[in-house]
């Protein structure tokens, strides 16, 4: 889809706050808000939007680690490939799951109350896991999401 | 901390975070008064820090994205300040995260196709200062991406 200037400052306030009405985010930018309502659902039902995402203070709710796994199989095959996706994308603490191409088969996203709990869902779930090999870990300190090239 | 009363929200929240405020209230098994009360006082609390769009930025012709893990040269005392300011300045750049392990830091790059990342990463990444290391992790597909709590 081809945006102008106009979506991409839509897309900008949106990707800071997304629960802002068309009224609002329209009076921001000097738009009105029919004009801002039809901008949002052509971004929405073009699929530029694809959602939201709801930011919440992990180490307040008790969640005080996030670790990145690299996870490399030890056996290869169409099988198990589709052995480890499925129970891996079964455990609860997992948020991200990509499959990537490089050093390692597969990217996660752990999230843990602590280290001792990390270590639980490493032990247990993790290097249990159908197919697995070599495991990296590093532990999260600090993210920062940008807008991106709009 | 929290209730079974605020978990509830939050956890409808996530679950499906457009919601109105009268169908997320009535998921919780909440008046909308009760909730919308509730719901202040976590962001007050700065339990609730907001909601964000997330843009499917394949949509806008990105079809490329990479994980860049980067090993910086800590001998410079700034040298992590001083690369994440300059990363900053990257449009392509959508993600930072700094790490204690193996890697100091992962830069997020989305690209329209391979020859515009080797563009980016010819003229942007490489001029980053203090990198004494990088190795790119290509992303094939992402299978799952939920970033719930599981409250």
């Amino acid at each position: 889809m081809d945006l102008d200037d106009t979506d991409r400052a839509i897309l900008r306030a949106l990707e800071r706050d997304a629960s802002q009405s068309a009224a609002a985010l329209g009076g921001r930018i000097g738009l009105s808000q029919p004009a801002t309502w039809r901008r949002m659902k052509r971004l929405r039902d073009g699929g530029v939007i694809a959602g939201r995402r709801v930011a919440l203070d992990a180490e307040k709710l008790g969640f005080g680690v996030t670790v990145f796994l690299g996870v490399k199989l030890a056996t290869k095959g169409r099988v198990s490939l589709d052995d480890f996706e499925r129970a891996v994308m079964a455990i609860p603490e997992v948020q991200l799951v990509e499959h990537v191409l490089g050093l390692y088969d597969y990217r996660l996203r752990v999230v843990a109350r602590d280290l001792a709990d990390f270590e639980r869902v490493l032990r247990r779930r993790v290097m249990t896991l159908p197919g697995v090999g070599n495991v990296e870990a590093n532990v999260l300190l600090s993210e920062e999401r940008r807008p991106g090239p709009l | 901390m929290l209730d079974d009363i605020d978990r509830r929200l939050l956890r409808q929240m996530q679950a499906d975070p457009s919601l109105t405020a009268a169908d997320l209230a009535a998921r919780a098994g909440v008046s909308p008064l009760k909730a919308q009360r509730r719901l202040g006082r976590l962001q007050e609390r700065g339990i609730l820090k907001g909601q964000h769009a997330v843009i499917d930025w394949r949509a806008l012709g990105y079809g490329v994205t990479v994980s860049l893990r980067i090993t910086l040269d800590k001998t410079q005392a700034r040298a992590f300040d001083e690369f994440i300011a300059a990363a900053r300045g990257i449009a392509e750049v959508t993600e930072i995260q700094t790490f204690l392990g193996r890697v100091d830091l992962r830069l997020s790059v989305i690209a329209r196709d391979m020859g515009h990342y080797q563009q980016i990463y010819r003229d942007s990444i490489l001029a980053l200062p203090h990198m004494a290391d990088i190795e790119a992790l290509m992303t094939v597909a992402t299978l799952y991406d939920d970033e719930s709590l599981p409250l």
